[in-house]
């Protein structure tokens, strides 16, 4: 009998992918609630002018890429971390270390997955950002996808982290929820980067969401970002993705 | 032949000592079956042959395969069930089938093997929505779905019930008839009895006994017991002094006398001297279950006197 054999990696990543469709929550905080954000800011009239003190730009502007960060926390430290501590505790890791499969191939596939859905978010939100608030495509879009790429990376870190550090699934939902707000809080959320006050706009800068925040929107704008952003990103998403490997556990 | 070849296998998990010199060489084609009580080892002693744990000391070969070193060859060779491994929720009993099948070069038919567990109306069924004992009929058909040489089974039908029980015995015998190495790990004296060609009695991370269930039953000290009512007053403890008596139990109006060959004789003379008639006498052969009784018992008593030696 001959047939074309896939190889496990990818009989889990297809596996995984049904499986990630299966899950309601994860898609509409992830692919969902960003644009939904977006799409009521948007529906306030004056952030639809331009502001002086943030030379020029609408306060819809700066949310095209503070909700695609918030897509990316929703993805990396609210969803992801859920699913990988219970891939340990109910020992579905262990099972699939019985076959040719290995278990990384399940973690990876949770990585790969929850990446793609965050770039899904943003793209969704870019798209409905030009066509209902008439905000401008990327000006640099290698520079845009680079810093996302990275701030990605780090938060995908944070939620390895904190599985790995959490002893079970519930501990992990409540420490994501702990990360989670500050993580919101420095990627603008509540308040933009931009508008911040002199030295708490100088410390969220040193964060690695608040680096991205400010770095997308001068991406955005055409411009390469800050070499300072792109330095700060990149220590942390090497220090995080360190601690998180450092952490890790398959038991 | 041999397949599966155990040396002088140790594994320590900080100061317990799981597994404290294990021997054991299995032919293939052979259900072998560790029985042993609880905390004798015996999951660890799997886990190290299927490569899962590195053992402390002492080394397994699975068909010359280091299966803790060379994952890839152990994995493609070794369906293991586990006592404790989950599956994803949400996946259902046909796409786990289907996936793990796909890690294999020639797979059985997942279906088929759902179906002769009788998982056959459960196919769109989610993982988490399955009963205990259908998660269990899951990992057997999952362990056993990638035709392994060697497969590797842990308390297969513990929370089954007697029919099911029955459809796993009967499908071990069938991958054992095509050509699989089973051992197998169990409580149940009964599934011992029937699967196994071979037992290794495991107590306290050592091998006590080894030997096809019918040799176990004889070599244990008693092989018969014997049970009857005396039809007058009768002094059961005294029977203790015959020889070859090694138990002597008493149910109500019956005494139940555990004896090997010789002393059956021996406790006949006794009570024709008491002038005691044995009504309903009967004598039957002790079961497995009399005979891992025994040999537990017994290394249940050395066991105790080497505690405080050096380890």
């Amino acid at each position: 009998m001959t047939r074309t054999k896939t190889s496990p990696a990818r009989a889990v990543l297809r596996t995984e992918t049904r499986l990630f469709l299966r899950e309601p929550g994860s898609l509409f905080w992830v692919m969902a609630f960003p644009v939904l954000l977006l799409l009521i800011l948007g529906s306030i009239p004056t952030f639809r002018e331009p502001a002086e003190d943030l030379g020029g730009q609408r306060v819809i502007d700066l949310y095209v890429p503070i909700t695609i960060l918030l897509a990316t926390i929703m993805g990396s430290v609210q969803s992801m971390p859920a699913v990988l501590s219970a891939y340990r505790e109910q020992r579905i890791l262990r099972r699939i270390a019985t076959t040719p499969a290995r278990p990384w191939h399940l973690l990876a596939a949770q990585y790969v997955l929850h990446g793609a859905a965050v770039v899904i978010g943003a793209v969704v939100v870019l798209l409905v950002g030009r066509l209902v608030f008439d905000v401008g495509i990327p000006g640099s879009p290698a520079a845009y996808l680079t810093v996302l790429s990275l701030a990605l990376l780090a938060s995908l870190a944070v939620g390895g982290l904190v599985s790995g550090v959490a002893r079970n699934t519930k501990m992990s939902a409540t420490l994501g929820t702990v990360v989670f707000i500050p993580m919101m809080f420095t990627s603008g959320v509540w308040l933009p980067v931009q508008a911040m006050p002199g030295l708490l706009r100088d410390i969220v800068e040193l964060t690695p969401l608040g680096a991205a925040s400010v770095a997308l929107d001068q991406a955005a704008r055409g411009s390469w970002p800050d070499l300072q952003h792109v330095v700060v990103l990149l220590c942390w998403v090497f220090g995080l993705g360190a601690l998180a490997a450092r952490y890790f556990r398959w038991e | 032949m041999t397949i599966i070849e155990v040396r002088g296998l140790r594994k320590v998990f900080g100061d317990t000592t799981a597994v404290s010199g294990i021997d054991l060489d299995v032919s293939e084609g052979e259900i072998l079956g560790l029985l042993g009580p609880n905390g004798a080892g015996k999951t660890t002693a799997v886990e190290c042959i299927a490569g899962m744990q590195r053992p402390t000391a002492g080394t397994v070969r699975v068909a010359g395969i280091d299966p803790a070193a060379d994952r890839d060859a152990a994995t493609r060779l070794i369906g293991v069930q586990l006592q404790q491994a989950g599956l994803q929720a949400k996946l259902t009993v046909r796409e786990a089938l289907g996936l793990y099948a796909s890690f294999y070069e020639h797979p059985a038919d997942g279906i088929t093997l759902a179906e002769r567990l009788g998982l056959g109306p459960k196919l769109g069924t989610r993982y988490g929505q399955l009963s205990g004992g259908q998660q269990q009929r899951l990992a057997i058909a999952l362990a056993l779905v990638g035709r392994p040489r060697v497969a590797l089974l842990d308390e297969l039908t513990t929370g089954l019930d007697p029919r099911s029980r029955r459809d796993v015995w009967e499908l071990v015998e069938e991958v054992r008839a095509a050509g699989t190495t089973v051992l197998l790990v169990t409580h149940l004296m009964e599934e011992a009895q029937r699967l196994c060609d071979r037992i290794a009695l495991v107590d306290s991370g050592r091998v006590r006994a080894l030997d096809t269930p019918r040799g176990l039953v004889a070599r244990s000290a008693a092989p018969a017991v014997m049970a009857f009512t005396p039809d007058g007053a009768l002094d059961a403890g005294g029977l203790r002094s015959v020889t070859g008596v090694v138990d002597v139990r008493e149910r109500g109006e019956r005494i139940e006398v555990t004896v090997d060959d010789a002393g059956v004789l021996a406790v006949l003379a006794l009570l024709d001297r008491l002038d005691v008639r044995p009504q309903r006498l009967r004598i039957t052969e002790s079961t497995l279950d009399d005979a891992y009784l025994a040999l537990v018992g017994a290394t249940d008593a050395s066991s105790e006197n080497l505690t405080g030696e050096p380890q």
